[in-house]
């Protein structure tokens, strides 16, 4: 078939200048992504995955219940979500895939903080300046609905295999909720409580940390709730450029058509999306 | 009016105009043209335009107008919410639209403080932090805000409250919050944006007196923003009224009420004032004399109504609730028969009135009778006082000569 318009030509000519002309700048990222996430996972294994666990379900637990922790009251609110830690973890750990869950949890660790770093200054700009608003509304569209696998070419492109391309990919899917909702939080502060600010002689950096994000505090984390679960869902995919992890197991399962790999792993993202959900959540909350 | 105050504030030919075409809509104006005539011109709104007036140190100022009259965008050129398109705005002799913005911040957090119609205050901080907020702005140290707000917060009344949080607390709470984080920066002026407007009448009549009792002591020089002109004459020292971003008179309320300077003003005095500021409680004599039930006989009775001249009394119970008019003649009948209580001859089918009650509602009511309105607490039927038929009829003769004429044909046809 004839092509009226080669777009693709374009943009593949378009990446091959970035990659050489940046190509210093590439390396150095993945550097740092590579070191950062063999450093967390060596950090974590190295800990007894009891320590892990016992961390992680007190974590829950306090996450839920506050300042009731060590009241009767407390046990109420928080020894469900501790218990399913604890049983979950243990399952997981049982069925002999725990490095695969540290590893899966550190790519989504690195992931997230790497989208909100630059997901919530993105979201701020785009709260305050209308024009700022209009260019990046459309480019979260776009990367929301370009189909996740696409990412994980030029990742490859500029990053080779392995787990930082695995990242990249992963923050870009994850990012535009931390932009959305951290915009979308600012947005929503009532006009008259900046007003009254002003009024008091604010300057517009006391007006945003002092009103306006606190205020949008709840729905930014909202956002940072959703940046978690999309950068688990994309651990699956990342696996195929070569990402460590409970992804890589699932990759192999269906490969290799074994169901029993294939359901195992996948039982284990199930309980890490459950755990990191119900713990930010609860986060959230307060 | 002692004019020899200082002048504190200074407005000298204030304009706004919100739109694009800002400087083409200004000449328009100044030529003369039209608010409607610009608007079609130049897709620009005229908010305020040429406003001067002086305001004089402690002065009680009101802005009153109907909504969209400028007048809350009025209030927001005086501390440059909203940027004047023209004119000058002077705190003593400092013209605040000539400020760059780092000096506007200063002048903000300093000379003035604004409180706000929908409170404006921040729901995750303690009425403490709240009331601190503005010393917080301008860099106070914690323990110097935390204390200076609690002053401001037992100034408005709100000792104890220091740890609840917004939401805990009632509307008109949360307004006393606002003021007392106004006045923790200690302004010499206070810019008040229908304050109280979203309060429901009692409350707002409460802070209305709260205001007073607080300006009293404190002498700040207040710009008020209103709709309502009851409250405009109860608190104000002098009251401009707006119209269409033009102020068309500056007054005292007896000068706007006696001289009208325009038929907006003089419509606007005719048709809100008669309805809303003379009321039953207005015009009614507080503690007058009433019989009360269980303690006056006959004798006591005709003692009481010849000591103030007067040939009928109202009743009252022992919970002073009030039961009806008692007449002289009857209470001789009484006398006559050696009877003891006068409950017999309390003629219960008289009307009585609330304190809020207006002069147009209690003019039907003292047709054909020939004594006072009692007027009573709507909920207790507790007795108020009396408000006399000569009263009422010289309210109504100030404003409508009219009615009063048919109301006395009617009752020289009885």
């Amino acid at each position: 078939m004839d092509k009226l318009i080669d777009l693709g030509k374009y943009i593949e000519q378009g990446i091959n200048v970035l990659e050489e002309s940046l190509s210093g700048l590439w390396g150095a990222i993945d550097d740092v992504i590579s070191w950062t996430v063999e450093f967390l996972n060596d950090t974590f294994l190295a800990i007894p995955f009891v320590v892990i666990i016992a961390l992680v379900t007190f974590g829950a637990y306090y996450a839920n219940a506050g300042k009731l922790a060590f009241k009767k009251e407390g046990l109420k609110k928080g020894a469900g979500l501790a218990l399913f830690v604890v049983l979950g973890l243990l399952l997981i750990w049982a069925m002999g895939y725990w490095k695969e869950a540290i590893q899966t949890t550190t790519l989504v660790i690195v992931a997230t903080i790497i989208a909100l770093l630059f997901g919530i200054p993105l979201g701020i700009w785009a709260a305050r300046s209308n024009t700022a608003n209009a260019i990046i509304r459309p480019i979260l569209d776009l990367m929301q609905t370009m189909p996740a696998f696409v990412y994980l070419i030029p990742a490859i492109f500029f990053f080779s295999v392995g787990n930082t391309p695995g990242v990249i990919a992963t923050v870009i899917f994850s990012l535009p909720p931390a932009v959305r909702l951290t915009s979308l939080g600012i947005r929503n502060v009532p006009e008259d409580v900046i007003e009254a600010g002003h009024a008091f002689g604010a300057t517009d950096k006391q007006i945003l940390f002092k009103i306006q994000l606190p205020l949008a505090k709840t729905t930014i984390l909202a956002g940072i709730n959703q940046v978690i679960l999309l950068a688990l869902s994309m651990v699956v995919i990342a696996s195929m450029v070569g990402a460590k992890g409970l992804g890589a197991i699932v990759y192999q399962g269906i490969q290799q058509n074994d169901i029993a790999k294939g359901f195992e792993s996948g039982l284990g993202i199930v309980v890490l999306a459950i755990i990191l959900d119900r713990i930010t959540q609860a986060v959230a909350k307060k | 009016m002692s004019d020899n105050r200082k002048t504190k504030i200074k407005v000298e030919d204030l304009t706004l105009i919100f739109g694009k075409r800002k400087q083409e809509a200004l000449k328009l104006l100044e030529q003369g043209v039209s608010k409607e005539e610009i608007l079609k011109k130049t897709k620009c709104t005229v908010g305020v335009n040429r406003a001067s007036f002086e305001i004089k140190e402690g002065e009680v100022f009101v802005i009153m107008g109907l909504s969209g009259s400028g007048k809350s965008t009025l209030i927001r050129c005086l501390n440059r919410l909203n940027e004047p398109t023209a004119g000058k705005v002077f705190f003593d002799d400092h013209d605040i639209t000539r400020d760059t913005n780092k000096e506007l911040l200063e002048t903000r957090r300093t000379e003035m403080s604004m409180v706000f119609q929908k409170f404006g205050l921040l729901p995750h901080r303690t009425i403490l932090e709240n009331a601190g907020f503005g010393l917080e702005l301008r860099g106070e140290e914690k323990t110097t805000r935390d204390e200076r707000a609690k002053t401001a917060l037992e100034t408005v009344g709100l000792r104890g409250y220091e740890a609840q949080y917004p939401a805990e607390l009632s509307g008109g709470m949360q307004q006393r919050v606002g003021l007392a984080r106004a006045l923790a920066n200690d302004p010499e002026v206070l810019l008040m944006d229908e304050a109280f407007s979203a309060l429901d009448p009692l409350i707002k009549s409460d802070m209305q007196d709260e205001l007073l009792e607080i300006q009293d002591k404190l002498h700040k020089t207040i710009v008020f923003i209103t709709h309502d002109l009851d409250e405009a004459i109860k608190i104000g020292d002098r009251i401009a009224i707006m119209k269409d971003g033009v102020v068309e008179q500056i007054g005292t309320a007896e000068d706007i009420l006696t001289n009208p300077a325009s038929e907006y003003v003089e419509a606007f005095v005719e048709k809100v004032d008669r309805k809303t500021i003379i009321t039953a409680e207005t015009l009614m004599f507080k503690k007058h004399t009433a019989l009360e039930v269980h303690k006056d006989g006959p004798k006591g009775a005709v003692r009481k109504m010849r000591s103030i001249a007067v040939d009928q009394l109202p009743v009252i119970n022992e919970h002073k609730k009030f039961l009806g008019h008692v007449w002289l003649q009857d209470v001789f009948e009484l006398e006559k028969e050696q009877e003891k209580s006068i409950e017999k001859v309390i003629n219960t089918n008289v009307p009585s009135v609330y304190r809020h009650y207006t002069v147009e509602e209690m003019l039907p009511l003292i047709t054909g009778i020939r004594h006072p309105l009692a007027v009573i607490e709507e909920e207790t039927g507790k007795f108020l006082g009396l408000v006399t038929q000569t009263s009422l009829i010289i309210e109504a003769t100030r404003f409508e000569k009219k009615e009063v004429i048919k109301l006395k044909e009617q009752a020289n046809e009885l």
